[in-house]
């Protein structure tokens, strides 16, 4: 427990404030002078294309990516992040559509990569007893019951990925949960589930950002929305402002 | 572990009697430990994703050097061993940094340095004594402690057990407790399924594959010391084919070559059918050379089976 309330000191709320932000790879130019706001409690949507810069926006705030100039705010202090570890340990934590675990590791090593619970300073045992149970008990608060986690995490449905790479997050602390497409390979079913625990997060206080391409799912669930196209802002809408129909519409433009 | 019981049992009805005795044991033991030990750095890192083809020429290069400056340089074995192993670390770690940083495929670089390694040996031992083989080690100053170390026998039921069996299954239990119950192992297996996502979750993956890279060469350099104290001198092309013998014990062992998953213990088992194999051709009386034929079928068997094993295991 130690490890948690360590993360957990460093990181007072959650509030992401990224200001005129540019990113070009080569001649390429990906963001263009683009600012976005997110903040506890709320569920933030990145809309837009392939291709429109939302995964490079998302690899910008999660720390794989540096911006080539502006300015990146969490809780109002300036950082500059140059791995995801340090985003990480900010209690900024992405779950990737495809990397988010590893299906040839079991279960309760993937809950636990990168922070797994040590029992000998000396020899750096894990302490798998610990790891196991709470792994267990982490997964049923996301409504996945799990007789054995030492299991491949590869024999989880495409959901119940989704929920271990979150309950993952939050047990370490993440404040700003940022998800990339987390339904587009989901049922029906699956997807309501994922987007039912990101709202129960956001009453619970944590700052949602929510990538997708699907507007139904993220309408459902959002309170404001970002539009990328070709890099730039397309705009940003307030839920009340705006209906679905016209998110496609603007999208689709 | 079928593997295991299906080989013993082969031999122990075709092959001679002498097979099943303590002495038919302690042949097979020593070619696996031999085998064994540098399985269990090839299986570490083979799990990690990389493969290291240089290991082999590494013994030689260990050898060399050690008998050189023990004869030539008049240092003192232990000291000659120690500077050898130092050499060889470096080398492990220059394979693993050229890896990691030029991100090219492993197989590659180190077949590269294999060559290097190798030709370097050869053309140093001839510019330096005119040979390619030394001897003369058993009087070298130094020795008696090496080969108390590396060449020592363990008596067991009247039979002596060469002391490289031991070492075996030491720095086998070291490596299985390493893997399964620390930190890093827990990193390595990440490392070899996905470097993307383990680099995410903040897992250092340059540095497991070289530190990776640096346990092989130690590896190697251990199997130098108990070939050069056991035949008391250095022949440049020591540990040919080693590299491929080691894989294929491990690939036996259920290790995947495209890493991510695999153990010990198997690798441990691949080397201990790989021994019998070899002695219990000799003792069923064929031809040793059914020996490659043998290990290369069972080799191709194996990969079959982890394939089909793997797709199960990650799917469910």
């Amino acid at each position: 427990m130690e490890y948690l309330e360590k993360n957990m000191s460093q990181v007072e709320n959650g509030q992401l404030k990224l200001t005129n932000i540019y990113k070009s790879f080569g001649s390429v130019r990906a963001l263009n002078d683009v600012s976005i706001f997110t903040e506890p409690g709320k569920i933030h949507c990145l809309l837009g294309d392939n291709g429109a810069g939302k995964s490079t926006l998302v690899n910008i705030i999660s720390g794989v990516l540096t911006a080539d100039s502006g300015e990146y705010l969490v809780n109002g202090k300036k950082v500059n992040f140059s791995t995801p570890k340090q985003a990480l340990n900010a209690g900024i934590s992405t779950v990737y559509q495809n990397l988010a675990i590893i299906p040839m590791l079991s279960i309760y090593r993937n809950f636990y990569l990168g922070n797994e619970p040590i029992k000998n300073n000396y020899f750096k045992f894990m302490d798998k007893d610990l790891a196991i149970s709470t792994t267990k008990q982490e997964l049923t608060k996301f409504g996945v019951t799990v007789n054995d986690v030492k299991r491949p995490a590869g024999t989880l449905s495409g959901g119940q990925r989704q929920c271990l790479a979150i309950a993952r997050a939050l047990y370490f602390g993440a404040k700003v949960l940022i998800l990339d497409e987390p339904t587009s390979a989901l049922g029906v079913k699956e997807s309501a589930n994922v987007l039912n625990q990101l709202v129960l997060l956001k009453e619970q206080g944590i700052n949602i950002v929510l990538v997708s391409h699907i507007i139904d799912h993220a309408y459902d669930v959002g309170d404001l929305f970002y539009i990328l196209k070709m890099g730039e802002l397309a705009g940003s809408y307030d839920k009340n402002d705006v209906s679905s129909k016209l998110l496609r519409s603007i999208l689709s433009k | 572990m079928a593997g295991l019981a299906f080989v013993w049992f082969f031999f122990s009805i075709f092959g001679h009697e002498a097979f099943l005795s303590l002495s038919g044991a302690r042949s097979y033991l020593q070619v696996s430990s031999e085998i064994g030990i540098l399985a269990i750095g090839v299986t570490l890192l083979m799990i990690s994703g990389e493969f290291d083809l240089s290991i082999g020429s590494m013994i030689g290069l260990s050898s060399m050097t050690v008998t050189l400056l023990t004869i030539n340089a008049d240092i003192s074995m232990p000291l000659a061993a120690l500077i050898t192993l130092l050499i060889v670390l470096l080398l492990g770690f220059l394979n693993g940094i050229i890896v990691v940083r030029t991100g090219l495929p492993s197989f590659i670089i180190t077949l590269g340095s294999l060559f290097i390694i190798r030709g370097v040996t050869i053309a140093s031992s001839k510019i330096i004594t005119g040979r390619t083989q030394l001897g003369g080690l058993e009087t070298a100053n130094g020795y008696n402690i090496m080969a108390f170390i590396f060449n020592n026998d363990v008596q067991v039921g009247g039979v002596a057990f060469p002391i490289s069996i031991l070492w075996w299954i030491i720095l086998g239990i070291i490596a299985f407790v390493f893997l399964n119950k620390t930190q890093i192992g827990n990193w390595i297996f990440a490392t070899g399924a996905s470097k993307e996502t383990a680099e995410l979750m903040g897992v250092p993956v340059f540095k497991v594959k070289i530190s990776l890279f640096i346990v092989t060469a130690f590896c190697a350099w251990f199997i130098a010391m108990t070939q050069t104290t056991t035949y008391g001198g250095a022949d440049v092309l020591r540990g040919e084919q080693k590299e491929f013998t080691a894989i294929i014990a491990t690939v036996i062992g259920g290790t995947l070559l495209t890493g991510g998953y695999g153990s010990i213990i198997g690798t441990m088992i691949g080397a201990l059918i790989f021994g019998m194999v070899r002695q219990g051709i000799i003792f069923a009386g064929a031809d040793a050379d059914w020996f490659q034929v043998f290990m290369g079928i069972m080799l191709i068997i194996a990969v079959l089976i982890n394939g089909i094993f793997r797709k199960k295991y990650v799917t469910g």
